[in-house]
């Protein structure tokens, strides 16, 4: 700025022209520099960090396959750690994991696309104005209060329709989490809808199509790659989330694909671990680097998926 | 407006297949078309021509009910009138959808949808329910035939339709307007986003499918007007200066306004 405003005041030097402005050593140029500096720092930190957390996880992971074969931790049907009989397997906090994310997709998905659809393509101006900041509230609410929303207010009226469930179980867990991931499956939907251009609108419209016809066979087509990256994103949240299982599932391990039953998912078990008086540098301790080194090849995987859903599927306008 | 009364010489026999009788339309606050007349007829090529803003887009619009999907857009008075049933399609007891089953619609970009070649054109026959595998097949090609556009798509019927070239996909979009027998395809400077070639085919299409349906052509090209359309329509500022007989109004305008434009001196 002062750069600039002092450019006009400053007695140009004889046979100056645009060449010596343009010369690297104006200061404009070193400012220019010193932005661009701290710029590709800011954008040189998240890559630090990101690398940095995967050489934690890798780093422990590996003291903890020194002792644990990777055959156990992948094949093993029972996670004890804490025993004297310890076992490893992960896919008894993955089956946790799984069903009370695939529960959370069950609701999320359907009633996302159905929102994104509705205010995309049938809500009128205002309707929309309303009723989407309320929709994106609704991802802002602490997960802690979804957790307890689970356990207090859904598990006693869902053992109200089934008496045997116990108190602590997958299935509030999981629906719960299906409406926290509502809004970001709906909001990302909408957004990809909305960017599908009038004139496909217009020709399936002249071609006497219904809103919903036009909705469902041009729209939402055309939207695809953006409706399958807020699925994925969905999906990753669902995988990654934490508070809601640890506080309604009951962090016990147990292999099943049952959402009545209890559960615990690598996420709960994380903080289960990560907050006990398991001794650093213990084997028991070591567990959950293993554990978060999963979740994050995991995460990945659904990445890289997003990724070439959306390659694959990209509509050029 | 009046109509211009040179329009009789050329008439011949030919059937009025639509009536704009005093048509007024709003864009919210803004008067467009302003009691607009002109005849529509039957399986005749009437081209609307005038400078950017006259309305002549407008106008088409009003024949498939468009500005219905946009909150603000009104029409204010008079109407146009279908034959044969003699019924006003603007009328407020009539469904658009209805209105858009028989006048059917290209536009000036060509919009296939993110379907398979096959499906664009099957599309217009799906959403009337359709779903009999032999007689969209039937349907399907002889759409496809009709739009010129078969010999090039037959072998490769299941690829997207994005795929194919500008003017190609200007041809599926036609064969999607074709496919359910419309009485009326409106275009909507259909070759302003095409090459020379593609609009002389294009062209040329246009006057074969006179054959089968009537065809309103709104054009920013006034040799294009020439060369394709029996009728033209010069309108301006939401009015309708004059319609005649082509020849008559490219050779012979009554008004000066047509004179002008035409000649170039205006627009």
């Amino acid at each position: 700025m002062t750069a600039s405003a002092s450019m006009p005041s400053d007695p140009l030097p004889l046979g100056s022209g645009i060449s010596d402005r343009l010369s690297k050593k104006a200061s404009r140029h070193i400012k220019e520099r010193i932005i661009e500096a701290l710029l590709f720092a800011a954008a040189a930190f998240s890559v630090f960090v990101t690398i940095a957390i995967v050489y934690v996880l890798v780093k422990e992971s590996w003291v903890f396959f020194e002792t644990v074969p990777l055959s156990d931790f992948l094949f093993d049907t029972q996670w004890t750690p804490l025993f004297d009989d310890a076992h490893y397997g992960i896919m008894v906090l993955l089956s946790g994991t799984l069903t009370s994310s695939g529960v959370a997709l069950l609701v999320a998905i359907p009633l996302g696309t159905i929102i994104a659809i509705y205010l995309s393509e049938f809500a009128g101006f205002k309707v929309r104005e309303i009723a989407k900041p309320f929709l994106e509230l609704l991802g802002g609410v602490p997960t802690i209060v979804y957790g307890y929303f689970a356990l207090t207010f859904l598990t006693p009226i869902l053992q109200k329709i089934y008496p045997d469930l116990p108190g602590f179980n997958l299935l509030s867990a999981g629906l719960v989490m299906g409406i926290m991931i509502i809004p970001y499956v709906a909001s990302l939907s909408e957004d990809a809808m909305r960017a599908v251009p009038m004139s496909l609108r217009e020709g399936s419209y002249a071609m006497g199509a219904t809103r919903l016809q036009t909705a469902l066979w041009v729209v939402t087509p055309a939207a695809t790659s953006g409706i399958a990256s807020a699925y994925i994103l969905g999906i990753s949240r669902a995988v990654g989330e934490t508070m809601i299982l640890a506080v309604a599932a009951g962090m016990q391990p147990n292999l099943t694909f049952n959402p009545t039953e209890p559960g615990a998912t690598i996420t709960s078990y994380i903080v289960q671990v990560a907050l006990g008086d398991l001794p650093h540098g213990s084997i028991g301790y070591q567990t959950i680097f293993a554990a978060g080194l999963t979740l994050l090849l995991m995460t990945l995987a659904f990445n890289l998926l997003g990724y070439w859903l959306r390659k694959r599927f990209r509509e050029v306008y | 407006m009046q109509i211009q009364t040179g329009l009789e010489a050329g008439v011949e026999g030919a059937l009025l297949k639509a009536d704009v009788r005093e048509l007024d339309f709003y864009y919210g606050a803004f008067h467009a078309l302003k009691r607009v007349s002109m005849p529509i007829y039957d399986h005749k090529v009437t081209a609307l021509i005038g400078p950017s803003g006259c309305g002549k887009s407008t106008l088409l619009r009003c024949f498939n009910r468009m500005h219905d999907l946009y909150p603000g857009n009104r029409y204010a008075g008079g109407g146009i009138v279908l034959f044969p049933d003699d019924t006003n399609l603007l009328a407020p007891g009539v469904d658009p959808i209805e209105v858009r089953m028989r006048i059917s619609m290209v536009f000036q970009k060509p919009n296939p949808f993110p379907k398979s070649i096959y499906e664009n054109v099957a599309y217009s026959l799906r959403v009337r329910g359709m779903s009999n595998k032999n007689e969209l097949d039937d349907r399907v090609e002889s759409a496809l035939k009709g739009a010129a556009l078969w010999n090039e798509v037959s072998n490769r019927l299941k690829e997207l339709g994005a795929n194919l070239s500008g003017g190609q996909q200007q041809r599926l979009c036609i064969a999607r307007a074709l496919a359910s027998d419309p009485e009326i395809i409106l275009f909507d400077e259909p070759t302003s986003a095409l090459d020379p070639i593609a609009t002389a085919s294009i062209e040329e299409l246009i006057t074969e499918l006179k054959e089968k349906v009537t065809i309103l052509i709104v054009t920013h090209n006034m040799q294009q007007a020439a060369r394709i359309s029996d009728y033209t329509g010069y309108m301006y500022l939401g009015e309708m200066v004059e319609f005649g007989v082509t020849d008559q109004i490219f050779i012979k305008p009554q008004k000066k306004a047509t004179e002008d434009y035409i000649t170039g001196r205006f627009g």
